[in-house]
């Protein structure tokens, strides 16, 4: 079974990603699926009955169109099919800190090694790395720093926390 | 100024460790060349001509006299002995090898510098006034809020991969000498009627292949939203702006194509949202950074220097510098100072080693051990008695730093160009120093003034020729390389572009066309009025006529 990163460990992954299907037809039966937020936006009521089943979301599509549905979504994944295509950072941290997201958030698509901080540091707790990546190695780029300045999905700015201070990795994961 | 304390030292010093790492894995094949590339980038690091090119940030343009010795230092080490300043207020060195690169920064951290996010499509080094805090026209000195800006770009996870890079400027004073209105962002500290600090915000400006003058797209910000309103803009910017074409890439392209007021909305929507959020910057930490700019010892000075005014009297060489290299100090007695590194036959912008280390005596000795860059490319003493200034240009004299040509003709804000850099498509410096030789006659050049002459080897426009008042733009036509010229580009509070005269010129025209322009604007000019100033008041056409006529 395929594997991913998720909350820092290596784990199997049970998700099959569904890269593009219009109706319930194209997908695999009786395996949990990711499915396009095309499919989603139209099929939201059958998808929800089956079970199991999450989004993906491109990097141009509007996390706000799901924002009602989180609660029912145990992952939701964000497509990067460029490591330096940017716009899944900002789908993260909106999907976590506007809409309140609280389950797996998946980077899935052209990540690797060092991509995971910045993508930890926005929200993702979950990676499905590019296919020739080493895994094991890939872990240790979730600690190529201790801390960071910013607001981010995981922790206040470092000039709130500096008063108190609050060691490093405090309140990494928000749902850990 | 700035001191790191733990928490900024162990970033800096982690991202040697990661840079070290991940050039490991470049050079033993782990990581293939387009993988590499935006990492190296983000640290800085191009592949040029000849050698990697190093580009360390000046964070604001503040150096301390460590730095600066330990930046001779990696000159002599790693370099071949000099390094260039940029119209960014960094220092680029040309010829490290890739394998040294991660030792070099591990120099930089021992003196609390780095080349994080010095290049790539990321928010690069904030720059402000090579003034602040000692010009006599501040609302507020820039400094503890480039200091802020500093902390919030270094590392900001959400905007590591933008569609492209990303510049902001900030100025505290009313005459703007960080040319704010053609950054990506351009921050002007303001006050409002009830005597509160905030920000006027500029967005869109910027120059490269389609030059733009800034919107103004909020008139006051108080300052505890800054960086709200900074994450506002640029996440507006990371999801919407194209990344289909690296030309159409920057965010002035989304701002014109969305329009200002709609993308205005936009951003005001977005910070609605965050506005008042945890990124709030709270009273206590402007405090904080504040303390770290506070003035040096003056001492307590009755007005002017009675020995510098009988000096300036007496020797006409000094009265020359004084006129052009010395501007006014906010404390009595004392007295800005810029190094001219616009000497004739030296490539702008360069000094070697030993001049570094030189400076360094000089500012430890005459300016309390600190300096700044200016983004005109010189050094700022920004903190000398007017009684030391004969004394000290002496010595300047010495290192070749003295060229009383500040603001003039002969002043070149000029990037490396094709002798260094692989995106130019013409040289830049030899065109720099023909011009330079041609006015090397020091009373005409006083006598033609204030004149900014921009020079760039291609359209990226690291020289900033869309606002020289002279803008020199190298072009590729067929293989061979020639020069565009602008005139009437300004920067400032009065930014303008510069417009093209016509059809472009061959390399050993270009001192005539200078020579030429200056003819006109003498022949044209009304009492004390600027080249710039005759031609907005005439316009291009009397010089595009004569400049084009035949020569007989």
């Amino acid at each position: 079974m395929p594997q991913l990163i998720k909350r820092g460990e290596i784990v199997d992954d049970i998700y099959t990603l569904v890269r593009a299907a219009s109706s319930l037809a194209e997908l695999p039966e009786a395996m949990p699926v990711l499915v396009p937020l095309s499919l989603w936006l139209v099929a939201r009521a059958a998808l929800v009955a089956r079970g199991d089943v999450g989004v993906w979301l491109a990097p141009a599509d509007d996390p706000a169109l799901i924002a009602s549905d989180l609660k029912r979504l145990p992952v939701v994944a964000v497509d990067f099919p460029s490591f330096t295509d940017g716009r899944g950072y900002s789908i993260a941290r909106l999907l976590r800190e506007r809409f309140d997201y609280r389950g797996e958030l998946r980077a899935v698509g052209d990540i690797q090694r060092d991509q995971l901080f910045f993508l930890r540091e926005v929200g993702f707790d979950a990676f499905d790395l590019r296919d020739d990546t080493d895994i094991t190695d890939a872990l240790f780029g979730l600690h190529d720093f201790a801390d960071g300045y910013q607001a981010t999905a995981v922790r206040a700015p470092w000039f709130r926390r500096r008063a108190a201070k609050a060691g490093p990795g405090d309140g990494w994961f928000p749902c850990a | 100024m700035y001191r790191y304390d733990s928490f900024d030292q162990r970033i800096v010093d982690q991202r040697v460790d990661q840079f070290r790492d991940q050039t490991r894995r470049y050079l033993t094949g782990q990581l293939t060349e387009d993988e590499f590339r935006p990492l190296r980038l983000q640290n800085g690091l191009y592949i040029q001509k000849h050698a990697p090119m190093l580009r360390v940030a000046i964070p604001y343009g503040q150096l301390s006299t460590r730095q600066l010795r330990a930046l001779a230092h990696i000159a002599r080490t790693f370099d071949r002995g000099y390094a260039h300043f940029t119209t960014r207020q960094n220092i680029q060195y040309n010829w490290p090898s890739l394998e040294q690169v991660p030792d070099i920064l591990a120099e930089l951290a021992r003196v609390e510098m780095h080349a994080i996010q010095t290049s790539g499509n990321c928010i690069r080094n904030t720059t402000t006034d090579h003034f602040a805090g000692v010009a006599g026209d501040e609302t507020a000195d820039p400094r503890p809020f480039t200091e802020l800006i500093r902390q919030w770009s270094t590392f900001h996870p959400e905007f590591a991969y933008l569609p492209r890079k990303f510049k902001i400027a900030v100025t505290g004073a009313t005459h703007d000498r960080a040319a704010i209105l053609v950054h990506d962002i351009g921050l002007q500290l303001v006050r409002n009627a009830d005597g509160e600090i905030g920000f006027r915000v500029a967005v869109g400006g910027g120059l490269g292949r389609t030059p733009i003058i800034g919107h103004i797209i909020r008139d006051f910000l108080p300052r505890a939203e800054i960086l709200n309103y900074l994450d506002a803009i640029l996440r507006v910017y990371n999801r919407f702006g194209r990344r289909d074409n690296k030309y159409k890439a920057r965010i002035k392209i989304l701002v014109k194509e969305r329009t200002p007021a709609v993308f205005t909305a936009d951003v005001e929507a977005e910070w609605t949202q965050l506005q008042g959020g945890s990124a709030t910057v709270p009273a206590e930490e402007f405090a904080r950074l504040a303390g770290f700019f506070t003035p040096p010892a003056y001492e307590s000075l009755a007005g002017d220097d009675p020995g510098y005014r009988a000096a300036v009297a007496d020797n006409r060489g000094f009265a020359n510098w004084v006129t052009r290299n010395v501007h006014p100090h906010k404390v009595a007695g004392y007295a800005i100072v810029t190094l001219s590194l616009k000497k004739t036959g030296f490539p702008p912008g360069d000094a070697t080693a030993d001049q570094l280390d030189a400076v360094a005596a000089l500012a430890d000795r005459y300016s309390f051990g600190e300096l700044r860059v200016s983004h005109e490319q010189n050094l700022i003493f920004a903190d000398v008695k007017q009684s030391e200034l004969l004394s000290l240009w002496q010595q300047l004299k010495g290192l070749g730093f003295a060229t009383p040509n500040i603001g003039l003709l002969t002043d070149i804000i000029c990037c490396p160009g094709g002798d260094f850099c692989s995106l130019a498509n013409a040289k830049s410096i030899p065109i720099a120093e023909a011009i330079q030789r041609r006015f090397d006659d020091l009373d005409y050049l006083h006598d033609i003034g204030e004149l900014a002459l921009n020079i760039s080897g291609c359209m990226n426009a690291c020289g900033h020729h869309h606002v020289g008042h002279i803008g020199v733009l190298g072009v590729d036509k067929n293989g061979s390389e020639w020069y565009q010229v602008t005139i009437g580009g300004t920067q400032g509070e009065h930014a303008a572009i510069g417009r093209v005269i016509g059809p472009s010129f061959a390399a050993d025209e270009m001192p005539d066309v200078v020579a030429r322009l200056i003819e006109i604007y003498v022949d044209l000019r009304h009492d004390d009025e600027r080249f710039v100033d005759t031609v907005r008041r005439v316009g291009i056409e009397p010089f595009k006529e004569r400049v084009y006529a035949p020569t007989h």
